[in-house]
């Protein structure tokens, strides 16, 4: 496989040395002098030197073979969306995957298409969300492309859906309540699962339904 | 008429004082907030500090009842992404991005984003000028 990594920080440089290591085909494109230098002198003709969003660079870099994968992990917000933008239009690269570096851009990523993204900061807040379950609902697993969620809810002692079987609740349409865990144990959520207190329960639904979800589910 | 101008240096304040001359309420922003000097002491029109990509900034220079949008910021990709944002996300029926690198012009400007690119203005009048110059023929030493 050909990946073309766009940004030679921390995140491109490693990316490119574990792809190599797998045995795959990589050209890392660095903008800066002083780290391309360095890089250089670890990976040799893979590093190409200069600035990704220049479409006669990326075309040194390779992108009308084209990659199979663009990863545009620069330190600039900008700097990524237009890359990826470039790949998908200009080249036809088929898959594009985009460093969010400013979670408050993700919405931007998200309205022009640009996906699948990663953001660390939303990642680290994912993994406090779900040792902190007071958070109410915790984001587990989003495939914007598929328009679906999974999400976790913990039950808290006096929500009105406690006490009530599954089948009873009016649930937002088009989600569904996967599985129920209880004292460490888990289960299939059926029908006629009684909600208890504690119970921490996976759901899948659409992106944007989780209000009406919380309302049944959290409403006391 | 309303026009925001966002990225208010050399040509963001120009293009802000001309259209306001010319009756728009005009509403110009820039991070710097000493960007409100360029405009002058004379400036009536508004002025917002903060960055393009904040669509909270936006909002308050009023971009959801504008009727067109200059996007002139010193950053091409910057400017490419949020007249994007201005156009896809609040309907600005005339946005205009201003955008340095006549690669990077011609491709958005393919993909149906108004363009003015004046790097290829000047190479263009350069050129022009050239081929119209009356060169004397060089004397013979």
């Amino acid at each position: 496989m050909y990946v073309l990594i766009a940004g030679g920080g921390k995140i491109g440089a490693n990316l490119a040395r574990s792809l190599l290591r797998v045995g795959h085909e990589v050209t890392l494109v660095e903008q800066r002098r002083d780290r391309y230098e360095r890089l250089e002198d670890e990976f040799e003709h893979v590093v190409v030197q200069g600035d990704a969003t220049e479409i006669f660079v990326l075309e040194r870099a390779g992108i009308q073979r084209p990659p199979s994968i663009v990863v545009a992990a620069t330190g600039d917000d900008e700097d990524n969306i237009v890359i990826c933008q470039l790949a998908r239009e200009k080249y036809g690269v088929e898959k594009v995957i985009a460093r969010v570096n400013d979670p408050r851009n993700q919405a931007h990523f998200d309205l022009l298409g640009v996906s699948p993204t990663v953001c660390a900061t939303s990642s680290i807040m994912a993994l406090i969300e779900h040792e902190v379950p007071e958070h109410g609902l915790v984001h587990l697993l989003e495939l914007p492309k598929e328009n679906v969620e999974i999400v976790e809810v913990q039950i808290s002692p006096d929500a009105t859906c406690t006490g009530q079987a599954i089948e009873r609740l009016s649930l937002p349409e088009g989600s569904r309540l996967i599985s129920v865990k209880r004292n460490g144990q888990f289960e299939i959520a059926e029908g006629s699962t009684v909600l208890r207190p504690g119970d921490q329960v996976l759901a899948i639904l659409q992106p944007g339904k989780e209000d009406e979800l919380r309302k049944v589910l959290l409403e006391r | 008429m309303k026009v925001i101008v966002i990225g208010c240096g050399r040509v963001g304040s120009s293009i802000a004082h001309e259209l306001r001359s010319e009756g728009w309420d005009v509403v110009a922003v820039d991070d710097k907030e000493e960007a409100l000097g360029r405009l002058g002491e004379s400036w009536d029109g508004g002025f917002v500090v903060g960055h393009g990509m904040d669509t909270s900034v936006l909002r308050r220079a009023g971009v959801e009842d504008a009727d067109a949008v200059v996007v002139s910021t010193d950053g091409d990709n910057t400017n490419i992404v949020v007249g994007q944002v201005v156009q896809k996300r609040f309907g600005v029926g005339c946005v205009v991005v201003r955008l340095l690198d006549p690669a990077r012009a011609a491709f958005y400007e393919s993909q149906g984003m108004r363009v003015v690119c004046p790097t290829s203005t000047a190479i263009g009048g350069l050129a022009e000028t050239v081929r119209t110059c009356t060169v004397p023929a060089k004397a013979a030493t």
